[in-house]
């Protein structure tokens, strides 16, 4: 087996050019890909996709409620992004997060407890699909926006203490027409803040195209006076690419940039869309049989012999076990006690008495 | 009168004693900073920040641009990665633009992750009636953010108030709405020499009584405390004596201090410059109602408002659509039947 090769123009793969918008160069189009590095994205972006579709399976059992909005097709982007970034750099996302809850740290047993709403989940069952935190990831955030204000604050604090550190804030393309994005735009450049935005385009806003949304679907020029790229987001190689060169740039003190990253979602926007009355079955079969993005990574690996096919069965049952035990943990462990109601309204507080339903019941939130 | 020498007492306005606790609390800590529109060069809008830019810089004291929600949530996001901001609103008014910074990224955070990312952030501006501003620059907003979990709320009425509770609220670590009142910038208060410290904290969620008394319990906050006093002075005149409770805090509410004070005089008016469907007060009331103090009131509890219009302009009608000194005399020899 080949321990790693080069990938490039030469190899006749496009994938890694991108478009740029006031950028005289762009990031590398040729990169290295190391056996290592290939078999430890698949495994990821492999027990992403299988995380997704037990999340699936499990909602439509009705043991997980609510809101759940799942990533699955969209995986090159958060791995290819934690690729090129570090551990001590920061991340914040919207509501279709629990890919990037993963690839931050969060295991797939406490991220699946916490869909099943158990004491075992990240936030103990209290957040819910679209509350989950970790070291330097700040969610999951609800609010259609409101993440790149925050991520732009992220960002201001890496700036004033020093330690070199960048923001990467996510939005998608229905986000991506709301004002306080362009607040954020103005200020981050103003001040040079180590910003990386990046506009994950799956094409729709919940059930509006790109092109019913937006007078300009040019998603990475949108910043205007701030320096843009367009790359292939169902290839996790260019992802990352990208992401190094991005995160350079912000770390050279010259400011925020923009990403978009062109890629696909194959659920509906949530597990009551069925995804299909705004688009065509065809059109979602055509993505996953030609740039599904674990699928790519494999033949091009296997293809030049970097890994072997029963390896790659090897790491496939394995992750379907890990996904398995952690779906039976999130199935089988207690829900929050009572006593948890109202824990956490304030840190570092003396305890406080809180209002029940009715004037006699007095309860207590210890911080 | 206060038992030390009054000689060791100063005179300071609340805007002096805003700008002191800023100023110690930025010395204290290099996490703390602020940003705002005009906090800076302009040395604040009102005058609040003065002087803070030139001691401490561009990178402590940060002029915006009038992008609320968007300094807001930059705000609220520097705060969730270590630092400690103070995100100053011109008036509360324009906070309604980022209010979904306040509520939904701030407030709710530590909750929603479980006590994972807590959120230590002040939020402070000019709240309620100014004078001659009309209906887009007068509203309260007391009310509004009181009614959340997750915010602790903050209305000052003295000096010593403003700088106590200010410094509370720098180094709590957990949102704060800080409410403060243009028309109080300028009035000077007696500050004695333990509230001249630079360790000079009032715990949040307590109450003051700020004048005792027998007759009647007037509960109050920020401006209208003034008149309250006021008003118990005429009474005093004809031998009623008013028990005058300065709240200090929104949220949490100090209902014990309140009840304690009703099952001594038995009645009770609240006074608060905000409107009153779904206020200050009527929040207060519902709590009397539903406590041991219930059975204590000789008469109905009530409640003096804001007029439950929008801020009018012409001087005579702005002056009728906030209690007036002869309002809160009104209600209190109705309640007690005299």
């Amino acid at each position: 087996l080949v321990s790693c090769f080069t990938v490039g123009q030469h190899n006749g793969l496009q994938h890694l050019r991108c478009d740029l918008h006031r950028l005289d160069e762009g990031p590398s189009v040729q990169t290295v890909l190391t056996r290592e590095d290939g078999l430890r994205y698949y495994r990821t972006m492999q027990t992403m996709r299988r995380m997704e579709l037990k999340a699936d399976q499990l909602y439509k059992q009705k043991i997980i409620r609510g809101f759940c909005h799942l990533y699955d097709g969209q995986e090159a982007c958060a791995v290819g992004i934690e690729a090129g970034i570090s551990p001590t750099d920061h991340l914040i996302t919207a509501y279709r997060s629990h890919g990037y809850t993963y690839t931050r740290g969060v295991s797939v047993k406490e991220i699946m407890a916490e869909l099943t709403g158990r004491s075992g989940g990240v936030a103990k069952g209290k957040g819910g699909s679209m509350h989950m935190y970790a070291k330097n990831f700040y969610g999951g955030n609800g609010i259609v926006g409101a993440q790149v204000p925050l991520g732009a604050g992220v960002a201001l604090a890496c700036q004033y203490q020093g330690k070199n550190e960048v923001c990467v804030t996510l939005y998608g393309d229905g986000a991506a027409n709301q004002g306080q994005i362009f607040e954020s735009f103005n200020m981050a450049a103003l001040w040079k803040l180590p910003c990386i935005f990046i506009c994950e385009n799956n094409k729709y806003g919940m059930g509006t195209s790109v092109e019913r949304a937006s007078a300009s679907t040019d998603y990475y020029k949108r910043g205007d006076y701030i320096p843009g790229l367009r790359v292939d987001g169902m290839d996790v190689l260019s992802v990352r690419e990208a992401t190094r060169f991005a995160a350079d740039y912000c770390r050279s003190g010259k400011g925020p940039i923009l990403m978009e990253l062109q890629t696909y979602r194959y659920h509906g926007h949530s597990m009551s869309d069925p995804g299909v009355s705004y688009r065509t079955r065809e059109e979602i079969q055509e993505i996953r049989s030609k740039s599904d993005p674990i699928t790519m990574l494999k033949d091009c690996m296997i293809s030049r012999n970097m890994a072997s096919l029963e390896e790659i069965k090897d790491i496939d049952a394995t992750v379907r076990k890990e996904i398995e035990e952690a779906a039976q943990f999130a199935t089988s462990d207690p829900e929050p006690p009572l006593e948890d109601l109202c824990k956490h309204i304030f840190y570092n507080d003396a305890p406080l008495e809180v209002r029940g339903t009715h004037p006699w019941m007095r309860l207590k939130s210890i911080s | 009168y206060s038992s030390s020498d009054i000689s060791d007492h100063i005179s300071v306005t609340v805007r002096d004693a805003l700008n002191q606790a800023l100023d110690e609390e930025l010395e204290r800590d290099e996490r703390v900073f602020l940003l705002g529109e005009e906090v800076a060069q302009y040395d604040g809008a009102y005058k609040v920040s003065r002087g803070l830019w030139k001691k401490y810089g561009d990178k402590r004291i940060i002029d915006t641009p009038i992008t609320e929600m968007g300094f807001a949530g930059i705000a609220v996001g520097a705060a969730m990665a270590g630092l400690r901001p103070i995100c100053e609103f011109m008036t509360f008014n324009f906070s309604m633009q980022a209010i979904d910074q306040v509520i939904n990224s701030a407030a709710k955070t530590y909750y929603m992750s479980a006590g994972l990312q807590p959120v230590p952030i002040v939020f402070r501006g000019p709240n309620g009636a100014s004078a001659g501003v009309a209906a887009q620059h007068s509203q309260c907003f007391a009310a509004w953010y009181g009614h959340c979990p997750g915010l602790k709320v903050v209305s000052p009425w003295s000096a010593e108030d403003a700088k106590g509770l200010l410094k509370s609220a720098i180094r709590d670590d957990n949102p704060v709405v800080f409410l403060e009142n243009e028309l109080m910038y300028g009035v000077p208060f007696e500050m004695s020499e333990e509230a001249q410290s630079k360790d000079f904290l009032l715990p949040i969620g307590k109450a003051k009584i700020e004048r005792q008394g027998n007759h009647v319990t007037l509960v109050s906050h920020s401006r209208m405390v003034s008149l309250c006093l006021d008003a118990a002075a005429v009474l005093a005149k004809e031998g009623i004596e008013c028990e005058v409770i300065n709240m200090r805090t929104i949220r949490p509410l100090d209902a014990e201090a309140i009840e304690t004070s009703v099952m001594k005089t038995n009645h009770l008016i609240t006074v608060e410059g905000g409107w009153p469907q779904f206020g200050v007060g009527a929040e207060i009331l519902a709590r009397i109602m539903e406590g041991p103090a219930f059975n204590f009131l000789d008469a109905p509890a009530v409640r003096v408002t804001g007029v439950d219009i929008p801020m009018p302009y012409a001087k005579i009608l702005e002056d009728n659509s906030i209690p007036q000194i002869k309002d809160i005399i009104f209600s209190v020899k109705k309640t007690l039947n005299v």
